[in-house]
């Protein structure tokens, strides 16, 4: 990796390097007594590792300048096997996770292992790990193939990935030694959060670098979702993270929001991180890896504007739907109920455009477990969206809201929707990447597909039930007027949803194995020889040789 | 005519980029910034009380713990709710939380109200372990608490950075925070009485987890369970019912 930068880009990767290292040893002198140390060494480690490797390499010769006229794919390579490697580390957390709802005792009397410290590390592991791993790794494959430009430097998207990379490990080990803000889905610390906002400006610069290069005068659809993606979580980020920090020496930080207040700021986030994260930057990749594998155009190009404006602007008001009933004042809840049922319009557009796109292909997706991935992605994404919609209508939520409908809610969207079609535009992306003609096995991708369609029901009807149950049982009244049920009765009643749970999660995280397998074979595979047609930057140099 | 417009949009990238902030900032300006300038938003509350600093250690251990993964901390304005948990939550109440911890899942029941409804002993044997009270219980065993003593030199700044975000601690509470705590944990010691001076007679000044020679992590987290809704008397006294009236609490 390192060979493939330039002179000046090496000498440039090791001054950051080292001064990653030294902040980290600021932070490990500064807060000797406080749980930062260890972060503090686990950032001088982490960027002393960092030098190690450029330095090797450092007078290694330039690269060619050949290099210019083919896109520059290692950054990409590397982010998909993160975004692997996380996906199943996280979801290995998340089926321990469910255990421990089933059997509480699985912790081993240590601290780190409770169900409070663990939950997190679950849903930063999948969300930024696996998916944000997910997110980079094809933003920029799919951001120079429909530019035809080659990204502008070598050294900024290996910045972007590292140093995303630094940010989740801070975020999850943190979470396990009890570093955490408690907002959901932004738990992670102030030195964390600033860290990552640098990542992010870089991401965002370099995106738009590349846009200026490109060759073809308009932009893709794709990238209107990706940067939509990149732009307002940088926003969201922010100003969700502002904090007070207790001094250099500590982990802990006090926001700057309070109460109310807080709780707005927060959900506004914590849904746009949804809408954002989970959403915009996957309908980029379904708009460009579903109709590549299918060879057929997007049905309809008034659908894409519509549902992008409608997603990029319905959403941000939606927020509020998870504060029904609460403290919040009445008019900010109706608010959020009346543009999140609004919202089921984008987002329909959007997953019919996509199964609309299909039209002429179906025998391919009965065929081809890979485009079946992205199909069925699509089929989630529809109905995760109307059952989002449904659940922020105030009085249905009066029942979900605090109930495992909820987590079956999301669950309906993370797993059908976000992991099947990340795993749908990998296996698309893995071949033509490493230049092999297909997957190492065609019959591990049918076999990891069955799981995961079935491990995503399995775990969805579970939490329907549990969660209309428990949301039933905590409303009901005896013929006397009384409450009908203890807390404790619900609980009970949980258990056995719970274990469906865990069973269900095990399905779908074997299938996330056998898939990295899968891929892991086929990178190790040797490679075809056969180059695939047409696929170079447009430079004017090509251009020429071409004629 | 739309359309050909879009085209145009699409052809630029520093458009592209200010269109997008600009239909991605109205929701939030509209619902967030009002919340800071309607006065209704928050309720006056005179009586409402700082939480002591061995509350808010409690409060930043409860935090690390991830209770708030189970337990929510905000009773809606339903009836049912009402008469399981107490008078709704109001805004006043977590006008200091930083952050505030209203939840969103309920694997345990809401703990907005639990302040005094068991005793301190019951919250020490539930927290060692949960089983040997509850026996169908699921909430992991914290058995640790009660043997990692409470890091109280450093509360100060606690205080401080909680000062910078707009808790009105005065410079008397910050310069004795770290006494504070160990006195509120310790009811023999010399200055016990400060503790209630400086946050109001009803502080709770006692031993909480059982072992008067140590201060603990224990003792921390049973202040803070103990207090919480019970640092004003508002929500009783609320009468205005904004949606659904709840019921009559039994
Ligand atoms: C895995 C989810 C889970 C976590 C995490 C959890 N709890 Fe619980 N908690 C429960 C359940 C379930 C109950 C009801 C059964 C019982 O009383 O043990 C409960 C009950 C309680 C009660 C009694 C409430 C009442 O009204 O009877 C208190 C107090 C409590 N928990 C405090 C805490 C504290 C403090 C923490 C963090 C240190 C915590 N819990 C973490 C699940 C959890
Ligand atoms: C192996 C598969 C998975 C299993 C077994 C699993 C399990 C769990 C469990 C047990 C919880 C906690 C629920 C609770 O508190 O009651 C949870 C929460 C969550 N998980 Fe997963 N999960 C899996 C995959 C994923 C994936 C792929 C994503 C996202 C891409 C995801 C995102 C989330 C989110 C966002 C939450 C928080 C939900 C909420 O607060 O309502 N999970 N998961």
């Amino acid at each position: 990796m390192v060979k493939s930068l330039t002179e000046a880009e090496r000498q440039i990767a090791l001054a950051i390097s080292v001064a990653v290292a030294f902040c980290g040893l600021v932070l490990a002198a500064a807060g000797t007594q406080d749980t930062i140390e260890v972060h503090g060494w686990l950032i001088l480690i982490f960027g002393a590792i960092c030098a190690v490797v450029v330095i090797r390499d450092l007078w290694e010769p330039e690269p060619p300048k050949s290099r210019l006229e083919s896109y520059y794919d290692d950054p990409i390579k590397a982010g998909i096997i993160a975004s692997m490697a996380w996906a199943v580390v996280a979801m290995f957390v998340g089926v321990w996770v469910a255990a421990l709802l089933a059997f509480p005792d699985l912790t081993f009397d240590s601290a780190w292992a409770s169900f409070g410290r663990l939950r997190p590390v679950h849903t930063s592991g999948v969300i930024f790990g696996f998916g944000g791993n997910a997110l980079i790794a094809t933003s920029f494959h799919v951001v120079q193939r429909t530019s035809r430009a080659r990204l502008p430097d070598q050294l900024s998207p290996w910045f972007v990935l590292v140093g995303y990379n630094l940010f989740c490990i801070l975020a999850a080990s943190g979470y396990l030694l009890g570093v955490t803000q408690s907002k959901e889905y932004a738990e992670a610390e102030w030195y964390a959060d600033i860290w990552l906002v640098i990542v992010w400006v870089t991401y965002f610069v370099l995106y738009i670098r590349t846009l200026a290069r490109r060759k073809e005068p308009h932009i893709y659809v794709a990238n209107w979702y990706f940067m939509a993606f990149i732009l307002v979580v940088a926003i969201l980020h922010i100003i969700n993270n502002l904090a007070v920090p207790v001094s250099l020496g500590h982990a802990k930080s006090y926001t700057i929001w309070s109460g109310v207040q807080d709780a707005m700021v927060q959900w506004w986030y914590g849904h746009n991180a949804v809408a954002f994260f989970l959403t915009a930057g996957f309908l980029g990749m379904l708009y460009y890896y579903l109709p590549i594998r299918a060879q057929r155009p997007i049905f309809s190009y008034r659908l894409s504007i519509l549902s992008f404006w409608g997603i990029t602007f319905f959403y941000m008001w939606a927020g509020s739907h998870h504060l029904h009933y609460t403290a919040l004042p009445h008019w900010v809840q109706t608010l959020g109920m009346t543009f999140s049922v609004m919202l089921l319009v984008p987002s329909w557009a959007s997953a019919g455009n996509a199964l609309l796109t299909l039209n002429g292909a179906w025998h391919c997706v009965r065929d081809d477990a890979t485009l079946r991935f992205m199909m069925v992605a699509a089929v989630f994404y529809g109905i995760s969206t109307f059952e989002g919609s449904f659940l922020a209508i105030r009085p249905v939520n009066s029942l979900s809201h605090y109930t495992d409908w909820t987590v079956g809610h999301v669950h309906a969207g993370a797993l059908g929707w976000v992991a099947l079609i990340t795993f749908g535009s990998f296996y698309t992306l893995v071949p033509s990447l490493w230049k092999r003609e297909k997957m190492y096995s065609s019959a591990l991708v049918e076999w990891h597909f069955w799981l995961a369609l079935a491990g995503t029901l399995v775990y969805i009807f579970a939490m329907w039930n549990s969660g209309i149950i428990q949301g039933l049982m905590w409303r009901t009244y005896t013929e006397e007027g009384t409450l009908a049920y203890s807390f404790l009765d619900s609980l009970r009643a949980m258990y056995p949803y719970y274990i469906a749970r865990t069973f269900g999660g095990l399905l779908f995280l074997i299938g996330a194995v056998i898939g990295s397998y899968n891929m892991w074979r086929t990178i190790r595979a040797s490679p075809s020889s056969a180059a695939i047609e047409g696929d170079v930057p447009l430079n004017v140099t090509t251009a020429v040789v071409r004629g | 005519m739309a359309e050909l417009f879009h085209r145009k949009l699409e052809r630029s990238t520093i458009g592209f980029v200010l269109a997008i902030v600009a239909a991605a900032s109205v929701g939030g300006l509209v619902e967030i910034a009002p919340l800071f300038t309607i006065d209704e938003t928050v309720e006056k509350a005179p009586d409402m009380r700082l939480y002591t600093p061995l509350e808010l250690a409690g409060r930043n251990i409860y935090v690390r713990e991830g209770c708030y993964a189970c337990h929510s901390q905000m009773i809606r304005t339903l009836q049912d709710e009402v008469e399981r948990y107490g008078p709704y939550s109001l805004a006043v109440e977590s006008k200091y939380d930083h952050p505030m911890l209203w939840g969103s899942k309920r694997t345990g029941p809401d703990l907005a109200r639990i302040g005094g409804k068991y005793s301190d002993f019951w919250h020490v044997a539930h927290l060692t372990n949960p089983r040997e009270v509850v026996p169908d219980s699921n909430m992991p065993a914290y058995s640790w608490l009660a043997r990692t003593a409470l890091r109280v030199d450093d509360l100060p700044l606690h205080l401080k950075a909680l000062r910078a975000a707009g808790v009105p601690y005065t410079d008397a509470m910050i310069e004795n925070a770290s006494i504070d705590a160990y006195d509120q944990a310790t009811p023999e010691s010399s200055t016990s009485s400060g503790v209630a001076d400086r946050y109001g007679k009803e502080t709770q000044v006692r031993v909480f987890d059982d072992v008067a020679t140590e201060v603990t992590e224990m003792d921390a987290l049973v202040a803070y369970l103990q207090v919480l809704g019970r640092l004003t008397d508002a929500p009783y006294k609320n009468t205005a019912a904004p949606q659904k009236p709840p019921g009559p609490v039994k």
